[in-house]
């Protein structure tokens, strides 16, 4: 009898050091895979990465020796445009759910809402925006086609983000405004945003690299062609002027996705590892700025 | 006076706000019609045969068959589709299971401040990465051993298992934080080790968290147009193995949506299949309700 459970207790003992084991070998195994595949992308692309004359120069379609001169402005000035138009209005959002939705069907309806929306498949996002935009609107496939089309598909993740951030500060914060006269909206203002700040703007942040890598969303929207863009040009209705909001821009990761799929470039593998390499840098310091800037905010907000 | 001004401003902070939520609201609403609108026209204007797309499998819309409709039978990217997002998930779940008990039970100091950022770090390279890695490294090595052309379904559910790994492991490891500790510990009294306390008892407490976060990884899978474009192989055919060219629902609306006027029926047929992938993405979203409906009768 007590041999038996000794037995049994030595072979819990061994089950349990088997699983940890097994447990321990995963995990290393994602690590490795996570360390490869990013030092992969940026080493297989690096000596294009950091050749200015890659970085600034023409894309080509037939010839060797093509740049992403275009598509890098073009990410840039889209992702500035998504987020001047998706920030304040997932920040209106946000606040109407977390301080003015009465918790009742309607705040559940709206909830579900913004849930179907966060699942929807970008494709399906970027062919509405097909749709609405680039033909309703008679908009053609411009950069305001796209930067409302990344607004749709990025609407969701930022009030989530926001929603969160308001709701993790302390009710007593809450309660104390009010007490002391202040309206909601007061309240809010004054007290709630600055507190829920560093996430607000983490969130941002990495929303901000998402958009940067999307690509489903723009083929249909913000169209798969990048003129030459003349940056001396002021003429905000040119399709060379960098500017211009009507014009068509393609994006490093649309360049990606166009040069695999047509693959009637040359060089297309060095193109496309260098660009890959250019979007994982920016998306890295993305995810470093993030990280940097919410530690630094949040100490000026709160220690002072 | 003073109270009035305060009471204005309580009402534009109000009717700004609100006005913010009417209009995600007004998009998703015109989104869903519009995208149902163009969807449903092949069937109610072309009349094109509902089980016919649903059943047929040749796809071939600039095509007529034998009685003069085009031949639109969709069930090769519907299969696509499904094989895709379910081998994805075979592949997933042992490897997210076992990292996110790993960080949460075994390790998780390691898992806060290691584990969590690198996650992060995968969730943000972009899905045309993830395809073009998949073409350079994937593809020439199923070509390697199986002889084809290494395009497919297998390539697609590589690709597709990596990128929604850091998704499902993050929700998993928010399933298993979320059991309360006494759990562990009352085990732990009876004399249970640690990998007793974790399948017998916290596994089992959070099986509806960790299905949401399966279904919800699936969500993903099926919906990501570029990374499986780039590597399924695009032959609109049930194909005879894992690792001959195929396609997905998304992969047809990316090769072939710029292609078709407006107003043809091939046009239209392309809608129904993104309308699809719409009532797809409810259906995934309705069975996490489900799951997490029926979580909450049993546990009160």
């Amino acid at each position: 009898m007590a041999s038996d459970i000794k037995a049994q207790v030595s072979r819990a003992k061994r089950e349990d050091k088997i699983a940890t084991g097994i447990l321990m070998a995963i995990v290393a195994f994602i690590f490795i895979l996570l360390a490869a595949l990013i030092v992969y992308i940026i080493a297989s692309g690096a000596q294009k990465a950091f050749d200015p004359s890659f970085l600034t120069g023409k894309p080509e379609q037939f010839k060797e020796g093509g740049g992403i001169g275009p598509e890098l402005f073009n990410s840039f000035y889209l992702l500035v445009l998504t987020m001047i138009i998706s920030v304040p209005l997932s920040l209106g959002a946000a606040i109407y759910l977390v301080e003015y939705a009465p918790g009742n069907r309607v705040t559940h309806i709206i909830k579900t809402v913004i849930e179907v929306l966060s699942s929807l498949p970008s494709i399906v996002v970027g062919l509405f925006g097909f749709l609405l935009f680039v033909i309703y609107f008679g908009w053609g496939f411009s950069i305001i086609s796209g930067a409302f089309a990344l607004t749709i598909f990025n609407i969701p993740l930022l009030v989530r983000v926001i929603q969160q951030a308001l709701e993790s500060v302390p009710t007593t914060q809450r309660d104390a405004g009010l007490a002391l006269g202040l309206t909601r909206w007061e309240t809010t203002i004054h007290i709630l945003l600055p507190t829920a700040m560093p996430a607000i703007i983490t969130g941002i942040i990495l929303s901000a690299g998402r958009v940067f890598g999307e690509a489903a969303a723009l083929i249909y929207t913000a169209g798969q062609s990048a003129p030459m863009l003349d940056f001396t040009c002021l003429d905000f209705s040119s399709p060379t002027c960098p500017w211009n909001i009507f014009r068509p821009a393609e994006t490093l990761a649309v360049h990606i996705w166009k040069i695999n799929s047509e693959g009637v470039v040359p060089d297309l593998a060095a193109i496309s590892n260098g660009t890959a390499a250019v979007l994982m840098i920016c998306v890295l310091l993305f995810n470093l700025i993030a990280r940097f800037v919410g530690k630094r905010v949040g100490k000026k907000l709160v220690a002072e | 006076m003073k109270s009035l001004q305060k009471h204005q401003l309580e009402r534009v902070g109000k009717s700004l706000t609100g006005f913010c939520i009417a209009v995600v609201i007004l998009v998703v609403g015109s989104l869903v019609v519009m995208v149902a609108q163009r969807g449903l026209s092949a069937f109610a204007v072309d009349g094109v045969d509902l089980w016919g797309f649903l059943s047929g499998v040749t796809w071939n819309p600039h095509q007529p068959d034998a009685s003069g409709a085009p031949t639109v039978g969709a069930l090769p990217m519907i299969f696509g589709s499904f094989a895709v997002t379910l081998l994805s998930c075979l592949f997933v779940i042992p490897f997210a299971l076992g990292s996110a008990i790993y960080t949460v039970e075994v390790n998780p100091k390691f898992g806060n401040t290691v584990f969590r950022p690198a996650l992060e770090l995968l969730v943000g390279i972009p899905s045309v990465v993830f395809g073009l890695v998949g073409l350079t490294i994937v593809v020439p090595w199923i070509r390697g051993w199986s002889g084809g052309t290494g395009y497919g379904i297998l390539a697609g559910s590589l690709v597709l298992a990596v990128m929604v790994l850091p998704t499902v492991t993050s929700l998993i490891i928010d399933a298993l934080n979320a059991v309360p500790a006494a759990y562990r510990m009352s085990s732990s009294a009876l004399g249970g080790t640690r990998w007793q306390n974790t399948w017998h008892i916290v596994l089992k407490a959070a099986t509806p968290g960790i299905l949401t976060a399966i279904i919800l990884g699936m969500a993903r899978a099926f919906g990501e147009a570029l990374a499986v474009q780039m590597v399924i192989g695009n032959a609109a055919t049930i194909p005879d193995s894992l690792v001959s060219p195929a396609a997905t629902l998304t992969s047809v609306l990316t090769t072939s949506m710029g292609n078709e006027a407006m107003g043809t029926v091939y046009n239209d047929v392309l809608w129904s299949l993104a309308l699809i992938l719409l009532l797809m993405s409810l259906v995934f979203i309705l069975i996490v309700h489900i799951i997490g409906n029926r979580s909450e009768v049993k546990h009160g």
